[in-house]
């Protein structure tokens, strides 16, 4: 830039662009995964370690626990898992065949499980999960009584943290006749799945609609409610109140297949700052620990793992890492991104079905691209780097178990961080709004 | 076989339908003093015949498979919701959400059906010898919404490629649904489920409503109809 020009800051020149966009096609732009705004977010937050005061563990000998069990407030068989990594529900249709049974493999080699989406449970997906976690969404797309007893746990799904308040959606480029068919719906239409359950308005309802699920299933599958952090202390007590034996909570980084990009990136709260809340919640109902919280939206690396526990998380759930553990934006195919207006790194196409690695598409030249057994091999690799780095920290701070992680071991670096973790800031005794 | 629910608790009612002993060759059984319980007959896969001897609360009959329940009462919110075989004859009035994202099978309604009948519905036929409430048939999918009263507003809103028809007044259709016209074809369908559901009616008697198609794919030209 030279040194005479000066950037409007109200408006940048990419805001300059989409105003012009807009103006253009007089439409509003729809894409795939999550918020690329910064927000504050686990990197705001550092271990403290052991010192003089606490007592580490061995690295390499000495054990340190990661296993979790979900579900055992109600549920008859509840889940147990070997690391509290679970793979987030992504539907067969936003994903292609060969994705899933990738994730499921990977996942069942860890001990840990994987989910459906909107859209149902296919085969492959059941075939190579060991413990696979059945959506029930509001579209209800491919919802069976079978399947639903073929299931090692139910997941009512509220809402997503990339959209909160808004239904799934997925363009028509993707609905192909197997999609289709098990969604009832013709070949190519835009679908939009619906934002609100059809047989149930509020936890009053929900706790109904809970015991019939139950009723189905003998009472023996783990019955989790997902939502979107919208109002994560109010969310979570009312999915306690409904009977969850989980609650699943999504930040706003969570992804999504296809939505409004307004919505992915004005609706919904940081996951720093929902997770919180919702331990806050389970707390003062004495329910932490007794029902299990999942947090999701954002999770990369296993220092986000060891901070979500540390705040108060039993597990956390991984979705767009995932994908990119499968090639999504991998630095191959090139040329295809290119066709698309992006770049490796920058793509967030996933609405096109023109994944050029094969991930989220449903076309069969490009799903070609992702041999499943190999991304399998990809997505045990990563879980197992995260659940390494997890126990890496765990023992850092002299935890024999994971979940032994406590907010005392963090510091925030930020003011921000520190208000919404409500953890001490880095070198103070000061955590902003606590009296 | 009698199970009275005064005495029994929902589960081992359920249980005990859900896994009937075919050896046993019982297949007929009552269901006394339901009392507005929910979920009772909630996931049963044979084909039996229950009869529920008064009301009930949400969810009867919800994911049934093959199973014949009939429920001489009214019936509360989601009465067979996501059905996938057999058939329930609600004797009263029903509830919202009859018949929710139901996939296969019948539900008759002898009296009134409340709001959002037939809601997302996937291949169902509903039959409601009465009136249905408002968005009936919303973002229904597949199979007949069959209403000889009346239907309330905004009937058959965002709806896929699900058939209504309805013989009485329809107050006003949602967004995308239009009158289709009713031809010898559609009569001759229409006739077809009246004689397997042993309903007499005339199937010339009634409209046909179901999908423009316009808002099957996003276009900007379409934005005020949404």
């Amino acid at each position: 830039m030279k040194k005479d020009l000066k950037e409007f800051k109200t408006f940048p020149n990419s805001t300059i662009k989409e105003i012009q966009r807009a103006a253009n096609e007089g439409i509003y732009q729809i894409r795939g995964l999550g918020a690329k705004r910064k927000v504050p977010d686990f990197d705001d937050l550092v271990f403290l370690g052991a010192s003089m005061s606490r007592y580490p563990l061995e690295g390499y000998r000495e054990t340190c626990n990661t296993s979790v069990v979900l579900g055992d407030r109600f549920a008859k068989k509840p889940i147990k898992l070997d690391i509290p990594i679970t793979i987030a529900g992504m539907s067969f249709g936003a994903l292609g065949a060969n994705a899933k049974e990738a994730l499921g493999r990977g996942a069942s080699e860890m001990g840990t499980s994987t989910t459906t989406g909107d859209g149902g449970m296919t085969q492959e997906e059941r075939g190579s999960s060991k413990y696979l976690v059945y959506q029930l969404l509001p579209s209800r797309y491919g919802m069976n009584p079978d399947d639903l007893r073929k299931a090692d746990a139910i997941e009512v799904v509220v809402g997503q943290g990339a959209k909160p308040g808004g239904g799934g959606m997925l363009l028509g480029q993707k609905i192909n006749k197997r999609v289709a068919g098990m969604r009832t719906l013709p070949e190519g239409i835009d679908q939009r799945s619906a934002c609100r359950h059809p047989d149930w308005t509020g936890p009053d309802d929900l706790e109904i609609k809970i015991q019939e699920l139950r009723e189905i299933t003998n009472w023996e599958k783990p019955i989790y409610i997902k939502v979107g952090a919208a109002r994560p202390y109010y969310d979570t007590t009312l999915a306690v109140k409904a009977g969850a034996d989980v609650v699943v909570l999504d930040g706003m980084q969570g992804g999504t297949a296809a939505t409004q990009d307004v919505f992915i990136e004005h609706v919904g709260i940081p996951t720093l700052g929902a997770l919180r809340e919702a331990v806050d919640a389970l707390k003062e109902l004495n329910m932490h620990r007794k029902v299990q919280l999942i947090v999701s939206g954002g999770i990369r690396t296993g220092a986000d793992v060891a901070k979500a526990m540390a705040m108060g998380a039993d597990a956390v759930s991984i979705g767009s890492a995932a994908m990119m553990a499968l090639n999504c934006n991998a630095d191959l195919y090139v040329e295809d991104y290119k066709k698309l207006g992006t770049e490796p790194g920058y793509c967030h196409h996933c609405h096109t079905g023109r994944c050029p690695v094969g991930v989220a598409t449903q076309d069969p030249k490009l799903e070609k691209r992702l041999n499943p057994i190999e991304a399998g091999k990809r997505i045990k690799n990563y879980l197992t780097t995260l659940t390494l780095e997890l126990q890496t920290l765990a023992r850092a701070n002299g935890k024999s178990d994971v979940r032994n992680l406590e907010p005392e071991d963090l510091a925030a670096l930020t003011v921000e961080a520190a208000a919404m973790a409500r953890v001490p800031l880095a070198g103070t005794d000061w955590v902003p709004g606590k009296k | 076989m009698n199970f009275d629910l005064n005495k029994k608790t929902l589960r081992e009612v359920n249980q005990n339908l859900q896994n009937v002993d075919r050896k046993k060759n019982t297949r007929k059984f009552e269901i006394l003093n339901p009392q507005g319980q929910h979920a009772i007959c909630a996931g049963l896969k044979d084909d039996i015949e229950v009869t529920i001897k008064g009301h009930t609360g949400y969810y009867c009959a919800g994911m049934n498979q093959k199973a014949t329940v009939t429920v001489h009462g009214n019936v509360g919110t989601g009465v067979a919701e996501n059905m996938m075989s057999g058939k329930i004859v609600v004797k009263g009035n029903a509830s919202q959400s009859a018949g929710a994202t139901g996939h296969g099978g019948a539900l008759i309604i002898e009296g009134d059906a409340s709001s959002r009948c037939g809601i997302s519905m996937k291949g169902i036929d509903i039959i409601v010898k009465g009136s249905v409430g408002h968005m009936s048939a919303f973002m229904a999918q597949k199979g007949n919404l069959v209403v000889m009263g009346d239907a309330d507003a905004d009937l058959g809103d965002s709806i896929y490629e699900a058939k209504i028809f309805v013989k009485g007044k329809v107050k006003s259709l949602g967004a995308d649904c239009i009158e289709k016209k009713m031809d010898q074809k559609n009569i001759d369908e229409l006739g077809k489920l009246f004689k397997k559901l042993n309903i007499s009616e005339d199937p010339k008697k009634f409209k046909r409503y179901g999908s423009s198609r316009n808002l099957y794919n996003f276009k900007i030209d379409n934005v005020g109809a949404y």
